[in-house]
């Protein structure tokens, strides 16, 4: 780890695909060694934010800094750099199933050559029992896992490499009530021990309360309420309330997706 | 009038698009070939793209010459005879096979098996997001998944050629033997004799041309695939026609420019 200062700082990020306005401008900060939680209804473009942020999707408009380095202005190579610095649990996993499953846990550290190949299966076994996954699961290949198991792997190989940021899309969809609480411990130690800096997206409210420092919350493309995650369950918001404790009747009224 | 100013406006935009798609390939060509030459290097995936590209088609590739240098045996005696010239079989034969034949019916070939898994390779990790991830995990898509293949379909191409050359030359020769009671020994000299360095370097130059031209419209289409398993069928089916166009176009070209002085 380096004593670097990542700090995330969106100003007026917009996005649309189409005539579809995803992201209508957001502004957002997550301070270093802490955790952010972003909450909001399904398609309401929390996947894209982060993807934003990533650099795998290209905004319109708006300010993307990291590390108080201007992202969308830097040169490819600084890109390229602050990028390999961020590891990500993507929503469906995208585990690389041409390879096995310890060769997915370990792809990241194999790419930086930072240890060789005997290392890196040992320490991609050490990863995999910290997401609960037995050593022998590491010769299967990912069509030979469950869902559940999958979204493991891939959280596996988000941290293996102990970067500094950490993106989490959902992790804990999909997955038991008691693996969920292990998970979201994991990602508490990663925070907390290692020092990193997350953002991640849930919608499982007593998760968003234990992983995250602070929470907002996203609706129609715009940040609608942010403060601790601790008052996530009682933030005097409206509409946070009706979408904390799931009911019909509010300010979010469901509609036809476009 | 409108009518002909929305014609002008169709033709306008399609050659717009053709211009930016052309000009897109050429970009995705460039920054492929060029990150063979600049490491890191990924030797397993060059490995195993040489594997898939030519050890698995090699018996396609071994049937399909065969059997058109034995089609091209008798095909030109039965021609040839008319003028009483049945002594060019050996000639002809092996100069359509190693200028011509060998090299497109070997890509062609290739092109539907290869180009396709590659596309449909590319584009399944395309449209679940592993793509995506292999630049958050250091690692440059370009490099790790199209430069290896393009080099090995540049490498692997030439050499399913040769053997196609050989298969091919071979095919003809027994069925001119055995079938059209040929001498031996008159065949094998008339092929030798005639036969040049140019002619096969030639046809392996081609192959190596239409082995980059396949492996980058397998890569190219997989790799801007979108919308799921119809986004990659479609992929699929345009990388496969795209290449097979492209060898036949390429192979005028490069014709021209060896034999046409
Ligand atoms: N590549 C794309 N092209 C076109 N539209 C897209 C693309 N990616 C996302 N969208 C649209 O953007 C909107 C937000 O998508 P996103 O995946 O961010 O939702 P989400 O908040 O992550 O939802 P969920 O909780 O269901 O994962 C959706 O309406 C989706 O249709
Ligand atoms: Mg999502």
């Amino acid at each position: 780890m380096t004593n670097a200062n990542p700090t995330i700082r969106l100003r007026g990020l917009s996005k649309s695909f189409g005539d579809k306005k995803v992201l209508d401008g957001i502004d957002l900060d997550v301070a270093t060694g802490t955790s952010m939680v972003v909450i909001g209804g399904s398609g309401s473009g929390k996947s894209v934010l982060i993807k934003c942020i990533l650099g795998l999707i290209e905004p319109d408009e708006g300010v993307i800094e990291i590390d108080g380095i201007d992202v969308l202005k830097a040169p490819r190579e600084q890109r390229m750099e602050l990028r390999s610095r961020i590891g990500m649990l993507f929503q469906n996993g995208a585990l690389f199933d041409s390879l096995t499953v310890w060769e997915n846990v370990a792809f990241g550290l194999l790419a930086q050559k930072k240890c060789t190949r005997s290392e890196a299966r040992e320490r991609a076994a050490g990863v995999l029992a910290q997401v609960g996954l037995a050593a022998s699961v590491g010769d299967l290949s990912p069509a030979e896992l469950s869902g559940g198991m999958q979204k493991r792997v891939g959280l596996a190989r988000a941290i293996a490499a102990q970067p500094e940021i950490l993106f989490f899309d959902e992790p804990t969809t999909g997955l038991d009530p008691i693996m969920g609480a292990v998970i979201d411990g994991l990602i508490v130690d990663c925070v907390k021990r290692m020092g990193s800096t997350a953002i991640a997206i849930t919608h499982d409210m007593a998760s968003a309360v234990r992983i995250g420092d602070r929470a907002a919350m996203l609706f129609k493309g715009r940040i609608v309420w942010e403060g601790l995650a601790s008052a996530l369950l009682d933030s005097g918001n409206e509409m946070v309330d009706q979408f904390t404790h799931g009911r019909r009747e509010g300010p979010i009224q469901m509609e036809l997706r476009k | 009038m409108t009518a002909a100013l929305d014609f002008v406006a169709w033709l306008g935009r399609f050659v717009l698009a053709a211009c930016t798609a052309c000009g897109r390939l050429a970009l995705f060509c460039v920054s492929g070939l060029s990150h063979i030459v600049r490491p890191p290097f990924y030797g397993r995936m060059f490995l195993r793209a040489i594997i898939d590209i030519g050890y698995t088609s090699l018996p396609v590739v071994a049937l399909t010459a065969t059997f058109t240098g034995m089609v091209l045996a008798l095909q030109s005696s039965t021609g040839l005879s008319r003028f009483s010239a049945d002594s060019a079989v050996a000639s002809l034969v092996v100069l359509s096979v190693t200028r011509e034949l060998g090299p497109v019916i070997a890509s062609l070939m290739v092109a539907g098996r290869v180009g396709a898994s590659i596309a449909a390779e590319i584009g399944t990790m395309r449209v679940t997001d592993q793509i995506d991830a292999l630049s958050t995990l250091s690692t440059n898509p370009m490099k790790y998944l199209v430069a290896p293949r393009l080099l090995a379909g540049l490498i692997a191409l030439p050499l399913l050629v040769l053997i196609a050359d050989i298969l091919g030359v071979m095919g003809g020769f027994i069925i001119a033997t055995v079938k059209l009671n040929f001498n031996t020994q008159t065949y094998l000299r008339n092929t030798l004799d005639f036969i040049q360095t140019d002619d096969v370097v030639s046809g392996l130059v081609k192959a190596a041309v239409f082995g980059v031209l396949i492996t980058l419209m397998g890569c190219y289409q997989g790799y801007n695939s979108k919308g799921g398993a119809q986004g990659v069928g479609q992929a699929t089916t345009s990388a496969v026609v795209a290449a097979s166009v492209l060898i036949l176009a390429f192979d005028y070209v490069l014709t021209e420019m060896f034999f046409a002085r």
